[in-house]
């Protein structure tokens, strides 16, 4: 019991001494925790980089579309970085290097994995969709989803001309 | 003669050294293990975004995110979750302190921000559904669901964890397991806030782009 309250003492000085991360040695929480300024200013700027992409889409500010979505996706990188720092405490230190050993093999991951999808999907879109499907049939079909209840007339129609046209083509 | 006696005494200090440090490893191999899993889970919510990536314009004809997300609701769930990581980092600075109720009245508004959170969403959820506007609707809607439901199912465990864990410490103190525990909870609850910037950034506010 009385360890403990001295321990408590200690880890109180420490950290209003602000030499918090060199005295690590004596606890058995080695994990950094923070302080309150860190905390506020994490808190701060996750609110700022929270606040500017928002307004830019709400706003309308940038017109050009894939611009602004390259913005957002800079905001969001930064304030990723943001809580990591400041409010998960990573540094190359924490676990002797451990866990951001697991974050960089992690985060290569996800980069190879996303834009290897992306790169994958939007290449096969591209090569399969006009050679599958027949323009009569591409022009038809919205049209049929649009209203499904009344497709008596207008949907009708092409779709029974369709089967002509592919028979003919082959 | 002497320089060997001298050096036996050395040598088990050495080895009691060693033994020292082993036995300090284990205590730190829960938050690394932890972290590990944290870091499987991202790999998790890669391939929902990435799902998310390739469908998240196929409409089917059906409603766009456009037309669908509200942006001031999309804004509070935000400013819900993010207020309630650094009441979460209030709570770990009042542990470092040995202030149990201080911590446990942080740890009550965490768990109600989070709540907060998670109504919002789920009357989203229910609004969306009611609208025709179902995960069967389309691929859009499909990966929609799955990716913002799996975060919400995620923070839902988190709140559960968090309420047990008041009622461990309530009634036992921080002991090391308690300290252990908490500790855990807060890298998940930020790393819950880490994703949910991705969902607001790719889903809502690029969904919402022409």
């Amino acid at each position: 019991m009385s360890a403990a309250h001295t321990e408590a003492s200690q880890q109180g000085t420490h950290s209003d001494s602000n030499a918090h991360h060199d005295g690590h040695g004596h606890g058995h929480t080695q994990a950094d925790h923070g302080t309150v300024k860190s905390y506020v200013t994490g808190f701060i700027l996750a609110v700022i980089l929270t606040a500017i992409p928002f307004w830019l889409v709400m706003g309308k500010v940038i017109d050009k579309s894939s611009t602004l979505g390259l913005v957002l996706l800079g905001f969001a990188a930064v304030q990723i970085v943001v809580h990591m720092i400041y409010f998960l405490h990573m540094n190359s230190k924490s676990e002797g290097g451990w866990s951001m050993l697991a974050l960089v093999f992690t985060v290569m991951l996800v980069v190879i994995m996303m834009s290897g999808s992306i790169w994958v999907m939007y290449h096969l879109n591209h090569n399969m969709m006009p050679g599958m499907i027949n323009e009569s049939t591409m022009e038809a079909k919205p049209e049929s989803i649009d209203n499904p209840a009344s497709p008596v007339t207008p949907a009708a129609a092409p779709n029974s001309t369709t089967p002509a046209n592919t028979m003919q083509n082959m | 003669m002497s320089e060997i006696t001298s050096s036996a005494p050395a040598m088990d200090v050495g080895d009691s050294s060693r033994f020292y440090v082993l036995e300090h490893h284990p205590e730190n191999s829960t938050l690394l293990g932890f972290w590990l899993y944290l870091m499987s889970d991202c790999l998790v919510f890669a391939c929902l975004f990435a799902a998310y990536a390739v469908l998240g314009r196929n409409y089917a004809g059906g409603p766009s995110g456009a037309e669908l997300f509200e942006l001031p609701v999309v804004a509070l769930n935000t400013a819900l979750l993010l207020f309630s990581s650094i009441t979460y980092g209030f709570a770990m600075l009042e542990m470092q302190h040995q202030q149990r109720t201080k911590t446990l009245i942080w740890l009550a508004i965490t768990g109600l921000l989070g709540a907060c959170f998670i109504g919002l969403e789920l009357t989203e959820f229910i609004h969306l559904i009611h609208d025709g506007a179902g995960p069967q609707r389309s691929g859009f809607l499909t990966a929609f669901f799955t990716l913002v439901g799996t975060h919400g199912l995620h923070v839902s465990f988190g709140i559960i964890w968090l309420i047990t864990l008041m009622f461990q410490l309530g009634r036992h103190g921080f002991t090391p397991e308690n300290t252990r525990r908490l500790m855990c909870l807060s890298m998940f609850w930020h790393f819950l806030d880490v994703v949910w910037i991705g969902v607001f950034t790719f889903v809502y506010l690029m969904g919402v782009l022409p």
